[in-house]
């Protein structure tokens, strides 16, 4: 299988041993007993949206992922499909949100989430060099699973870029931690079967996914999806070390609640897991 | 067979793959797996075959076309996919997925449609499985194609608008895709071309290579030199013209696949990533994927099968284009000439040889007739008045 996946150019690079910037951030706060939490802002929404990320990261946002939309969104549900479509129709691209990205000093560790194709039609030496350019240091992209991610991979490690993997529910035990080796900045647990959005209840299955993680690895576990207010941050960070939010602040910022609005968002579920 | 299977990580040459989110790997390994076994098992490949001949109604005829031909100066035959069940090709494939999926333990099934003929066929496989189905259809499609609509509810599967982006096939993917990222336990998704993640582009390939394999046997007692000079067939994702490129490939048939102008994939596309697979896909600049536009829904598609771009990349198989305009003259011809109404998607391989009927003159050309035109009728009588 290995042979074949060198003669294709697909080998999987081996994680590097250190972890990156972006992760070590994360490892420090942990480590000084916080619960982490990762703030999803659509790029290029509105022209305010790097008032958004700058008032998530004063109320408390230990990263912020900044969402390049993409066409085909798949593992996003209706909210950020929403975002997505409004944000590429005030001509928002790559180009664009990197570039007033480099201007948005937010003094948290940024991240991007986007889909594979961008960083594939743009080169991925190219892009992974805008992404560091533009301050960021780690990228998600939920349609590269590990047996795909090797090419990427292979521009990114070198160029400060650390791919966060995700780790869903499904996977078989002898998958994890295959996973889990090559993730870098934390891993992504997937909290439930299913695509970004909020949920009336925090799913058992993000539990159940987060202490299957925590059992076999160190480095910053955080579940998404699925995950909509302070109590349920609280609830999975017991099990977790924090957890990303999407969807939920979001719909506020797509409803015109503004950086305020998306502020007081955070600080609440910021409060919620001080608490916890 | 002739046409190779694809790689461990399911390419041809550079293209395909499974670009697909974590939580679906797992199923798209125990899918192949599961494929795998079933298409080695005697057992699956008779039941297969016995839905396909009593149900289905195959063998499908080659109908060769006396007055077109005498009109065009072109021999023209025809593989008649639209006399099968259900009006198209569709039926090969999806007999064969609702088959594996029983035979996976899977109750329910979710397809995508674009003209409605393979959410008809899912629907109609779902009937006779006893399994729930869900189809997913672009708003726009659902109102170009609103006899389908009904047939599917009819059958007793819901049809569910797929509301975002260009509202037409590309996103009613997207929407069967996150279906099945919520529901993989229970549910298998019935792709209905040769496209998205391995093994769909092999295992959708291998369900129709029945039409190439009929096809060479008929032409193999039909014709003085056994093969004709030139297959061709329309091309959205491609999977009737994969089935028909597969009994031809090991032989100097020339393979001619035919792209909508404003869908052309393979003919203005770069390679791109979208669906689960890498292959030519129409994008802009920065890599978003474009909108199709066609006159036929069921070609209406950015992407096309990885197999295809593969094909053309090594020149085994070329594409053309065509308009949607020189679509419904060969709409109009073959109805006239021969008594067939074809769907718009077959009637673009016949627009491609009614234009370039000086450069075919005295050949032999084998079309995959892949559906019947009666879900057309209602769009054409509006555009012809």
């Amino acid at each position: 299988m290995s042979a074949t996946l060198a003669d294709e150019g697909l080998l999987i690079p081996d994680a590097p041993a250190e972890p990156g910037e972006f992760e070590q951030q994360l490892r420090s706060l942990r480590d000084g007993g916080r619960k982490l939490l990762v703030a999803y802002v659509t790029g290029g929404l509105h022209d305010e949206w790097p008032d958004v990320v700058r008032a998530v990261a004063d109320a408390g946002a230990d990263a912020i992922e900044i969402g390049i939309p993409f066409s085909d969104p798949v593992m996003d549900g209706p909210i950020i499909q929403e975002a997505s479509e409004l944000a590429l129709r005030d001509g928002a691209s790559p180009v664009t949100v990197l570039d007033t990205l480099r201007t948005v000093d937010c003094g948290v560790p940024l991240a991007v989430m986007t889909y594979y194709n961008l960083a594939f039609h743009m080169g991925h030496e190219r892009f992974a060099s805008s992404l560091y350019e533009a301050g960021v240091r780690a990228a998600i992209l939920p349609d590269l699973p590990l047996e795909e991610v090797g090419p990427w991979a292979t521009a990114a490690d070198p160029a400060g870029i650390e791919t966060v993997m995700l780790a869903a529910p499904t996977a078989p035990d002898e998958r994890l931690p295959r996973v889990v080796a090559r993730a870098r900045g934390f891993v992504y647990a997937v909290g439930l079967l299913g695509v970004t959005g909020e949920r009336d209840a925090l799913a058992a299955s993000s539990l159940v996914i987060a202490q299957r993680l925590k059992d076999i690895t160190d480095k910053p576990v955080l579940v998404g999806v699925g995950v909509s207010n302070g109590q349920q941050a609280a609830e999975v960070s017991q099990v977790a070390d924090g957890c990303v939010i999407g969807s939920a602040l979001m719909r506020r910022v797509v409803a015109g609640e503004g950086p305020a609005g998306a502020g007081a968002f955070i600080a609440e579920v910021r409060a919620a897991l001080d608490a916890s | 067979m002739s046409l190779p299977e694809p790689s461990s990580s399911g390419r041809f040459g550079e293209f395909g793959g499974r670009y697909v989110p974590e939580t679906l790997v797992p199923a798209c390994l125990e899918l192949e797996a599961a494929f795998r076994d079933a298409w080695a098992d005697q057992s699956f490949r008779d039941e297969l075959d016995g839905l396909l001949a009593d149900y289905a109604g195959r063998p499908s005829p080659i109908t060769e076309c006396h007055r077109l031909s005498a009109e065009l100066g072109v021999r023209v035959l025809l593989k008649r996919e639209d006399l099968n069940h259900t009006g198209s090709h569709k039926i090969n494939n999806v007999l064969g997925q609702a088959l594996l999926a029983k035979r996976m333990g899977k109750t329910r099934l979710v397809a995508e449609t674009g003209a409605g003929q393979h959410g008809v066929a899912s629907a109609t496989a779902a009937a006779l499985m006893g399994m729930e189905c869900m189809v997913y259809m672009g708003e726009v499609d659902m109102q170009r194609q609103a006899l389908n609509v009904f047939r599917m509810k009819l059958l007793g599967a819901e049809v569910v608008p797929a509301m975002s982006g260009s509202r037409t096939l590309k996103d009613a993917v997207n929407e069967a895709m996150r279906d099945w990222v919520a529901t993989v336990e229970n549910t298998h998704y019935c792709l209905g071309s040769v496209m998205g993640p391995h093994p769909y582009p092999w295992m959708v390939r291998e369900f129709h290579t029945v039409i190439g394999k009929e096809s060479r046997e008929q032409c193999a007692k039909l014709l003085d030199n056994e093969i004709p000079d030139v297959v061709t067939a329309c091309v959205g994702g491609g999977s009737n013209a994969i089935g028909i490129f597969s009994g031809f490939a090991d032989t100097t048939a020339e393979l001619v696949g035919v792209e909508p102008a404003g869908g052309a994939a393979v003919g203005r596309g770069v390679p791109g990533v979208v669906h689960g697979m890498k292959s030519y896909l129409m994008q802009d600049e920065f890599g978003q994927v474009q909108e199709a536009h066609s006159i036929s829904a069921g070609l209406d598609y950015p992407g096309v099968g990885p197999e295809h771009s593969h094909l053309s990349s090594i020149g085994r198989a070329r594409y053309e284009q065509v308009t949607d305009d020189e679509v419904i003259a060969a709409f109009q011809l073959l109805s006239r000439t021969e008594g067939i109404i074809p769907a718009l998607e077959p009637a673009h391989a016949l627009a491609w040889i009614s234009r370039d009927r000086a450069k075919l003159a005295g050949k032999t050309v084998l079309l995959n007739m892949s559906g019947r035109g009666d879900k057309d009728v209602g769009q054409m009588m509006e555009i012809l008045g």
